[in-house]
């Protein structure tokens, strides 16, 4: 889109004066805007933030990060971040195209995080909860030791509280430059869900756009309800690798929230508006009154 | 060694040694001169030969050796291994995954469940077994088979040899990723002791969803990935030609676990992997396994189940 058809099709006028005020150049004028991946509609960066991140044309989800994500869920200021200075080494000294450990630095630069998932406890309409949310903008939310170690100690966390523990998911998978160490990630995760189970603690994922390979195949899928998110893509193999190894064309809704939801491997699905309230719901139906906390 | 494989690329000079052996031997019965000397120099020439080269394997060599068609598969070593073995079938919901056996038999006496993934040699076996890469339905099948196993005291051994669980579109519509994530949940909870061995391959979530076991051993020449090297090297180089690069890189052979403290012990193949002497592989396999679950023998249901879980609890490796 143009400059001017900007100017021309502008539907925020309080934006438009805010910009005017300010003086922004033009290359900062086309960032303000971010156009619609599924019907092309340019939308002003504002609408799309006041809409939470879903096509006000569309309904598409746009993915957002773990900060957003945590912003929209929880009760205001209500979020304690714990373990936040895990950093992940290099135990292998893995190199492909690049140095693991300059991915690690990129990522790190790219989205002001420590590593692929933020923990902490916080509250959903004055519930309290232990929360997880993955972001994959790090390195494609991809699971080494820090997500594992992680993960598993906000479950271990929620266990202790007693309270429910929410994880939310977006990922490629396991990570390939940790190798088998975060293979065993997958099977740390697990064991800390069997612990919660056993202590009959509420345990809830949400798949989010996307979720695969070593997460869908551990905690990711292991919750007591399991959520999807509207359009999300889910599964365990990649799309490319199921073609190229049947050899055939792939139903265009395969691996979707939906599909999922029609072959009965998720609860429910939830456009991204209904989630906090569905979220209280689930936790409220759980937990004994006595739980809640008093506000 | 003798001639009854087609030598791999790296064997191939000990084959021109040994034909010469043979040329000597043959000339010295031909002719009647005695070159006796000159045969046993050779001999243990070639043998030292053989130790030096088998010893210091690159990880796609040993890739190789752990997809050798002849090597031994997971039924050869029930056969070896145990007495009175009888499959059970079906993962009671419809279907019995081939690609995932299990049954109970006894090994000197002792009763287990054995569950392995399996590979066939022919065509006709391949199809069957699905090249050893299981459906969600065999996971389940597994599943019933812990409980099973759970309910009745006997030890679980599972024995792995896969190139990961089969990505297709019916795998995704029964739920592969679900039905390996409630193995590893499960298998975390079940008051008998398991040990699992990696046969050949141990690729990804397919083979760890057999695997979250008290003791986990690794044959010699196998290989225990996150990925196969092929799929690392498409998703990471973008080209399936960077395959050994990939197996170099992610640290996949017996050697490299074991530093890692991923697994507990090394399983000791015949001199050039375990197809040249299935017996001795088989001997080495029961050791280990009946040693493993002795050590185990005086442990509770409780204090299996928190031995394993610390196992798992302490593997990653992180900066704090
Ligand atoms: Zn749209």
């Amino acid at each position: 889109m143009s400059l001017r058809d900007w100017f021309e099709n502008r539907r925020n006028k309080q934006l438009n004066a805010d910009l005017v005020e300010s003086k922004i150049s033009g290359d900062d004028l086309l960032k303000l805007w971010e156009k619609c991946y599924n019907c092309n509609t340019s939308i002003p960066q504002k609408e799309l933030e006041q809409n939470m991140h879903v096509c006000p044309k569309c309904d598409y989800h746009f993915r957002i990060g773990a900060r957003e994500r945590l912003e929209q869920l929880l009760d205001e200021d209500s979020f304690e971040e714990i373990n936040s200075n895990m950093l992940p080494s290099d135990p292998l000294d893995f190199v492909d195209t690049m140095r693991y450990k300059t991915r690690q630095v990129d990522a790190r630069k790219k989205t002001n995080l420590n590593e692929a998932v933020v923990t902490g406890i916080g509250k959903i309409s004055d519930w309290e909860v232990a929360v997880a949310v993955m972001d994959f903008a790090y390195m494609g939310g991809s699971m080494g030791s820090v997500v594992g170690e992680k993960i598993t100690r906000l479950i271990e966390e929620g266990i202790k509280r007693k309270i429910p523990i929410i994880a939310v998911t977006s990922s490629g998978g396991a990570r390939m430059q940790e190798s088998c160490l975060s293979l065993m990630q997958m099977a740390k995760t697990s064991c800390a869900v069997a612990r919660a189970n056993e202590q009959k603690i509420l345990y809830i994922t949400v798949l989010t756009e996307p979720t695969f390979g070593g997460v869908t195949a551990s905690f990711g899928t292991l919750g007591d309800i399991i959520i999807a998110e509207q359009g999300a893509r889910i599964g365990f193999a990649g799309r490319r690798v199921i073609e190229q190894t049947i050899r055939q064309k792939l139903p265009s809704d395969f691996q979707t929230a939906e599909y999922l939801l029609k072959y009965g491997h998720v609860d429910m699905v939830f456009h991204r508006s209904g989630l906090k309230s569905t979220l209280e719901k689930l936790i409220r139906i759980h937990a004994p009154a006595k739980q809640k906390v008093n506000t | 060694m003798n001639k009854q494989f087609t030598p791999l690329e790296f064997e191939k000079s000990i084959y021109q040694i040994e034909d010469k052996i043979e040329e000597l031997k043959k000339l010295s019965s031909e002719t009647g001169i005695n070159l006796d000397d000159q045969v046993k120099l050779l001999t243990n020439q070639a043998f030292e030969f053989k130790k030096q080269l088998y010893s210091s394997l690159t990880p796609s060599q040993k890739l190789q050796i752990a997809r050798h068609a002849k090597r031994p598969t997971f039924l050869d070593y029930v056969s070896l291994i145990t007495t009175d073995w009888l499959e059970l079938h079906g993962d009671r919901a419809g279907t019995d995954d081939r690609a995932i056996i299990g049954g109970v038999a006894q090994i000197d006496g002792k009763s287990v469940m054995l569950i392995g993934t399996q590979k066939g040699r022919t065509t006709k076996e391949n199809i069957e077994y699905n090249f050893g890469m299981p459906q969600p339905e065999g996971y389940r099948k597994a599943l019933r088979l812990f409980y099973h196993a759970d309910r009745f005291n006997l030890p679980i051994i599972t024995l792995i040899d896969t190139p990961g669980a089969y990505p297709g579109i019916k795998a995704e519509q029964t739920g592969q990723g679900t039905a390996i994530a409630v193995n590893l949940r499960e298998m975390a909870k079940l008051e008998t002791p398991i040990v699992s061995v990696i046969l050949g391959e141990g690729c990804s979530g397919g083979a760890l969803g057999l695997a979250v076991s008290n003791r986990v051993y690794m044959f010699e020449h196998s290989l225990y990935t996150v990925i196969s090297p092929e799929g690392c090297a498409s998703i990471l180089w973008r080209s399936a030609d960077m395959a050994s690069t990939a197996a170099e890189n992610l640290k996949i052979t017996s050697d490299d676990l074991l530093q890692m403290e991923i697994i507990d012990g090394i399983i000791k193949e015949p001199l050039g992997g375990a197809h040249y002497d299935w017996d001795f592989a088989a001997a080495e396999l029961k050791n280990t396994v009946l040693e493993s679950i002795d050590e185990m023998s005086g442990m509770s249901g409780t204090e299996l189940k928190s031995d394993r879980h610390e196992k798992f609890r302490r593997m990653g490796v992180f900066i704090e």
